[in-house]
């Protein structure tokens, strides 16, 4: 774990640079973190995404599943993969402010 | 993110086994290289394509004979209904792990951007036809087109 200042906020985060604590999240760390991940604007697809996200997280205790953001919050599988190229999950996890999956699926 | 010099970024899985335990392997990892990122060939063969037939995929069992995992004496296995209830836990357990059917499965990760392709020996041999697949399949190839589309990839044999 470590402290790392992020869109000039000071916040802990873990060895692959997620954030540690889901409520140090701002709108703004989420443009930082995405930049850091090659997407340079956050379009309201994306946040639509990351409210999902963040919503569910909030309501389960985990990051929701690929099959979840489908199922559950009507983001297509295809859309994902172009919003969040190489990674998806993983990718719209740690600009959401939410620790790493930790499902096989 | 951090990225070792060596990091797969292809893979080509065969997956040669029809009963649903055979699958699943296969298909969570062709769709777990997608979810990170790596690209992703997906061959079936032999009774493996009973995964991308349109009147088996979503009627695949665990076998209860002559699968050692089971813990199961074979003449307890081969009693009616056994491979029945067996494939029910197994779905019930996948279902709140949130693993799909297969045929939802194989739609996820076509829309993942993975390749699916049905081998051609076995289609032969079987004397099926590209109507007899579900949608997602891309074509059927040979064993030359695989190795020529698995360029560069970690081969996976399962």
């Amino acid at each position: 774990m470590q402290t790392k200042e992020i869109a000039g906020k000071q916040v802990q985060v873990d060895e692959d640079g997620f954030l540690v604590n889901p409520n140090d999240w701002t709108r703004e760390i989420a443009q930082a973190l995405a930049a850091e991940q090659g997407i340079d604007v956050l379009t309201e697809a994306h946040w639509r995404v990351i409210e999902f996200m963040r919503a569910d997280f909030a309501e389960k205790g985990a990051v929701p599943t690929i099959r979840r953001l489908s199922k559950v919050g009507g983001i297509e599988t295809k859309e994902l993969y172009e919003l969040f190229p190489n990674g998806p999950a993983k990718k719209a996890a740690r600009i959401a402010g939410l620790g790493k999956p930790q499902g096989c699926v | 993110m951090k990225e070792s010099p060596d990091a797969i970024k292809k893979v080509s899985i065969i997956i040669s086994k029809g009963s649903l335990d055979g699958i699943y392997p296969g298909l969570i990892m062709a769709n777990g290289a997608r979810m990170e990122g790596i690209e992703a060939t997906l061959f079936f063969t032999f009774f493996g394509l009973d995964a991308i037939l349109k009147k088996r995929v979503d009627k695949l069992t665990v076998a209860t004979v002559g699968n050692p995992g089971m813990h199961m004496p074979t003449l307890l296995g081969a009693l009616p209904g056994m491979s029945a209830f067996a494939t029910a836990m197994m779905k019930k357990q996948m279902e709140k792990l949130d693993i799909p059917p297969a045929g939802e499965f194989l739609e996820m990760i076509k829309d993942a951007g993975a390749g699916i392709y049905a081998c051609r020996a076995t289609v032969d041999m079987f004397g099926l036809s590209k109507d007899d697949f579900i949608p997602q399949v891309d074509g059927i190839i040979n064993v030359g087109e695989f190795y020529e589309r698995s360029a560069g990839a970690q081969i996976i044999f399962t």
